[in-house]
C-alpha cells in the first residue's frame, strides 16, 4: 500500500492569547523524551542514539543555510517518518510512532542525496504493545493478497496465452477475470512503486517517454484496434513476468492495521474516481468487475479489522454491514449469476444507474474513511 | 426572529486556548484576538466588524427575510434512505453543523489537530475566514412526501409547479426531495458549508444538482443600492424589505390558521434557473431593452418618471412590459420576496455564455404567489424573447430552529407533532 509510513503527528506551532483564554499547559508533552536535532549543512546531531518504542518526537532546528529535510528511516531506507521543506533558522517538532528496532535518523541539506544520518535504536516493547487480534488481522491479510496474487497468476497465463495464439475473442473473454485478485488487493501492489506502472496503467497515466505496457495496452488492441500483433504477443510475456514479480513480493510487503483500513478506503477512492466514470477499461467496459473486485477486497480487509473496530466503534461497523450490503445487492442487479463475474458492459449502465451507484460508493466510503481511526483507537 | 445582523462576530473560532503554555503572541491583530487551536477551527486573524455572524435561531429560518448577500450556493438532494430514525438523526447532524458553520465555527472537532489516522470532521476551506453573513436554509420539496409515511403532513399549499408556456426543463436541474440554501458574503464560506452538509449526509442523501450564484439581484434593504441583474437593469426596486413586518407576515410567513401547523413561521420557495440569451439581448437597442422592462436602464425610474423609487405609472408602459405584467397592481396586490442571484456556468457550446438568473422567491402560499405571476409572465412578457426557464423546483421552507436543542424539521418530523 502507499501508506507505508507510520503515524505523524504534526504539533503545529500553537500560539493562544493570555487576555482572552485560560493558558494551560499541554497535557500530555513529553519533552523529557524528546530528541534534539540539530541539523545543519554537513552534519545532523541528534541527542540521543536510543529510545524506547512508541511514540518518539523529534525537536528539529535547522541551523544550516538550506531547507532541510528529516527522516526516520528503517534499515533499508523506507520512511517511518518525515518532515520535508524546514527553512533555515526554522524548528519543527516530528512525531512518529515507532516499534522497537534499528532505525536511522536522515538530515538531508537542500532536501536531497543520501543526507547525513545516526543511528537510532528503538528499544523495548512496553510502549508499542502488540494488539494479538491486530496481528491475526495483518497475517490473515497478508494471506489474503498472496493468496489473489496466486490465483492470478494462473489466470493471466490463459488471457496471456489467448493473445500470443492471436485468439481475440478468448482473449477478451479472460481479460476482466485476469484482473480480478490484482483489483482486489492493488493498494498492496502498490505499495511496491514499480509494480503497478508497468502492468496497470491507462493511456492517459503515461508519463513522458515511458513506454505503455500492462493490461490496458492490450485490452486498447483487443478491443480498439480488434487486432493482435507481435508487440501484443510480447507484452502479454511481459504481463506475465511483472505479475511474478509481484506475486513473489506480496509476502513481503509492509502491511499494517492502519495501512490495511487505509487500503480498503483507498480501494473505494479507485471505485469513485476511476470505476464509477467508466475510465478504467474504457475499451472493454469490463468496469463493473474491476468495481466488484474494489469492493471485495475494501470488505476483505474491512471484515479482517472487524473484531478490533466493532469493540471501539460499534456505530461504525454497523454502518459499514450495512453499506456494503447495500452495495453488493446494488451491484448484483448487473449481473444474472452472483457466482460469475459476468456483469453488464458498462457503456449500457445509464446516467442515472451512474449516480445511483456513484451515491451507493460514497455512501460507503465516508463511513470507511473513518476506520482506521477505529483500528488505532 | 430578528433577522439580526450586527450581533458581534464570534469569528471563525472558539476562544479556546490549547497549548502553547503561555506563549502570548499580544493582541497583535487590529482589534482582535489572535489565538490558533490545535484542533484547528478558529483561526482568525483579524476579528474586525465586517463579516459577521447572522443568527442562527429565530422565529423564521435565516436567509429569507436577512439582508440578501452577495453570493449564494444552494443544493437539492434526494433521501436514499428510508430509515426513518435515521433521516432524522442527519437533520439533527446537519441542523449542528449548521449552528457552527453560520457562526464562523468549524465542523465537529475542526479541520486538522485531531487523530492523524482520521479524516478531519471540517474541510477546512473556510478555516481563517470570517462568518461573511453565512445563512443556511433548508427546505422540503414535494417528492420528499412521498417517503416516511408523510404523505399526509404534505401541505396543501406545496403544489407541484405546472408547466408554463415556453420552459425547458433539464430534468438534471429540477426538484429534489430537500433544498440548502446557502448565502454568504463570501463564496468559499457558502461552498464550504454545502460541501460539508452533503457530506455527512453521505448514506442518507445524495446532491441532486446545484448552484453558483454570484451576484445577488434583489435586495431586501431598501436603503442599500439596487443590485443590477445580468441584463443591466436594475431588478427587485419594490422587493419587501426585511424590516417590512407587516408586508412579511402577509405575503411570506405562513400564518397559524393557513392549514398547515408544522408550517406556521415557515414560508414557500419557488427556484427557478432562468438562462438569459444575453447575446441577443446585448444587441437590443436601449429603447428597446427600457420598453422591455418598462424602466430606464441608468437610474431604474419607471416610465415617465424621474426616480428609481417613485411610484409607477403603468399605463404609461407597454403592455408587455415586464414591470407592468409583474407589478402588485396588475395581479390584485400578488406580491413575493425575491432573493435570487445571477450565474454563469461556463458556456453553452455554442460560443455563448450559460449564463441567467437563478431565481428564488419566497411567499406564504405558492398558489397565490409565483403560479397566478408566472402564468401571467409565461404568456405576455416582453421578456420571454430573451429568457427561458430551464430548471424548477418548489419547496415547503419549515419554520426557524429555536434554540440550541431544536432541530431543522423538527416540527415536521417529531412523532408527537
Amino acid at each position: 500500500m502507499r501508506a507505508v509510513r507510520l503515524t505523524v503527528t504534526a504539533a503545529a506551532t500553537v500560539a493562544a492569547l493570555t487576555a482572552i483564554t485560560a493558558c494551560t499547559a499541554k497535557s500530555d508533552a513529553k519533552d523529557g523524551d524528546a530528541i534534539q536535532v540539530t541539523a545543519a549543512d554537513s552534519k545532523c546531531d541528534t541527542s540521543a542514539k536510543s529510545t524506547p518504542a512508541g511514540q518518539v518526537t523529534l525537536q528539529i532546528e535547522n541551523k544550516g543555510s538550506r531547507a532541510t529535510e528529516v527522516e526516520i528511516l528503517f534499515p533499508d531506507d523506507r520512511i517511518v517518518s518525515e518532515k520535508e521543506n524546514i527553512g533555515p533558522g526554522t524548528k519543527y517538532t516530528l512525531t512518529a510512532e515507532v516499534k522497537a528496532g534499528s532505525y536511522e535518523i536522515a538530515c538531508r541539506p537542500g532536501m536531497k542525496g543520501h543526507g547525513v544520518r545516526q543511528k537510532l535504536t528503538v528499544t523495548g516493547g512496553s510502549a508499542a504493545e502488540r494488539n494479538p487480534k491486530l496481528d491475526k488481522a495483518v497475517a490473515d491479510y497478508r494471506q489474503y493478497a498472496q493468496d489473489q496474487a496466486d490465483e492470478t497468476l494462473p489466470r493471466v497465463e490463459t488471457f496471456a496465452k489467448a493473445v500470443k495464439d492471436g485468439d481475440l475473442e478468448a482473449a477478451k473473454k479472460a481479460y476482466a477475470t485476469s484482473r480480478i485478485g490484482w483489483e482486489r488487493t492493488e493498494p498492496v501492489a502498490e505499495s511496491f512503486g514499480d509494480i503497478d506502472p508497468k502492468v496497470d496503467t491507462r493511456a492517459d497515466g503515461l508519463e513522458q517517454g515511458q513506454k505503455w505496457t500492462g493490461w490496458h495496452r492490450l485490452e486498447k488492441a483487443l478491443w480498439e484496434d480488434k487486432k493482435i500483433g507481435d508487440e501484443e504477443k510480447t507484452l502479454a510475456d511481459q504481463l506475465v513476468t511483472d505479475l511474478k514479480d509481484w506475486q513473489q513480493r506480496v509476502g513481503k510487503a509492509e502491511i499494517t492495521p492502519t495501512s490495511m483500513a487505509n487500503g480498503a478506503k483507498e480501494l473505494l477512492d479507485e471505485v469513485a474516481t476511476g470505476k464509477v466514470t467508466g475510465e478504467e477499461d474504457r475499451y472493454s467496459h469490463t468496469d463493473l468487475v474491476d468495481f466488484k473486485a474494489n469492493v471485495e477486497g475494501a470488505q476483505k480487509a474491512y471484515e479482517l479489522l472487524k473484531p478490533v473496530a466493532s469493540t471501539n466503534d460499534a456505530a461504525l461497523t454497523t454502518e459499514l454491514d450495512k453499506q456494503f450490503a447495500a452495495l453488493n445487492t446494488l451491484l448484483d442487479k448487473y449481473r444474472t449469476d452472483p457466482a460469475q463475474y459476468d456483469f453488464v458492459s458498462y457503456d449500457k449502465v445509464t446516467k442515472d444507474q451512474r449516480k445511483e451507484l456513484s451515491d451507493n460508493v460514497n455512501a460507503l466510503a465516508e463511513p470507511l474513511s473513518k476506520l482506521a481511526a477505529a483500528v488505532v483507537k | 426572529m430578528t433577522e439580526t445582523q450586527g450581533t458581534a462576530s464570534p469569528s471563525r473560532r472558539a476562544l479556546i486556548g490549547w497549548g502553547g503554555a503561555g506563549l502570548a503572541l499580544g493582541a497583535a491583530a487590529a482589534g482582535g484576538a489572535v489565538a490558533m487551536t490545535r484542533t484547528g477551527n478558529d483561526v482568525d486573524p483579524a476579528g474586525s466588524a465586517t463579516g459577521v455572524a447572522v443568527d442562527f435561531h429565530g422565529a423564521h429560518q435565516a436567509g429569507i427575510a436577512t439582508p440578501v448577500q452577495d453570493r449564494l450556493h444552494f443544493a437539492a438532494f434526494d433521501v436514499k434512505t428510508d430509515d426513518r430514525a435515521e433521516f432524522v438523526q442527519m437533520l439533527k447532524d446537519w441542523t449542528e453543523a449548521a449552528r457552527r458553520m453560520t457562526a464562523g465555527r468549524a465542523v465537529g472537532d475542526g479541520a486538522f489537530g485531531g487523530l492523524a489516522e482520521a479524516p478531519p470532521d471540517d474541510t477546512g476551506e473556510a478555516v481563517g475566514l470570517k462568518p461573511s453573513r453565512l445563512t443556511l436554509t433548508i427546505g422540503f420539496g414535494p417528492s420528499f412526501f412521498e417517503k416516511f409515511g408523510l404523505a399526509g403532513r404534505r401541505p396543501e399549499a406545496l403544489v407541484d409547479l405546472p408547466r408554463f408556456p415556453g420552459e425547458n426543463m433539464d430534468t438534471s436541474r429540477t426538484g429534489g426531495d430537500l433544498c440548502i440554501q446557502a448565502c454568504s458574503d463570501d463564496p468559499q464560506v457558502a461552498v464550504h458549508a454545502i460541501r460539508n452538509l452533503a457530506r455527512i449526509g453521505f448514506g442518507k442523501v445524495a446532491v441532486r444538482w446545484s448552484q453558483l450564484g454570484f451576484g445577488k439581484t434583489s435586495s431586501t434593504t431598501p436603503d442599500a443600492q439596487t443590485p443590477r441583474n445580468l441584463m443591466g437593469f436594475k431588478d427587485g426596486t419594490r422587493n419587501i424589505a426585511g424590516t417590512e413586518t407587516d408586508r412579511l407576515k402577509k405575503f411570506v410567513w405562513v400564518g397559524e390558521g393557513d392549514g398547515t401547523d408544522w408550517m406556521t413561521g415557515g414560508s414557500y420557495l419557488v427556484a427557478r434557473r432562468i438562462r438569459m440569451n444575453i447575446e441577443t439581448w446585448d444587441r437590443t437597442s436601449l429603447q428597446e431593452q427600457e420598453d422591455v422592462f418598462g424602466r430606464d436602464k441608468g437610474e431604474g425610474a419607471p416610465v415617465g418618471k424621474a426616480k428609481e423609487h417613485d411610484e409607477p405609472f403603468l399605463k404609461a408602459m407597454k403592455p408587455d412590459a415586464h414591470v407592468r405584467l409583474a407589478h402588485p397592481d396588475s395581479n390584485g396586490g400578488i406580491t413575493i420576496l425575491r432573493r435570487g442571484y445571477s450565474f454563469t456556468d461556463g458556456t453553452d457550446g455554442l460560443g455563448r455564455l450559460d449564463a441567467g438568473l437563478f431565481f428564488l422567491a419566497y411567499q406564504r402560499d405558492v398558489r397565490k404567489g409565483f403560479i397566478p405571476l408566472q402564468r401571467k409572465l409565461s404568456a405576455s412578457d416582453a421578456l420571454n424573447e430573451y429568457i427561458q426557464h430551464v430548471g424548477s423546483a418548489v419547496f415547503a421552507i419549515p419554520p426557524g430552529v429555536r434554540d440550541k436543542d431544536d432541530w431543522w424539521g423538527r416540527t415536521l418530523l417529531t412523532e408527537e407533532a
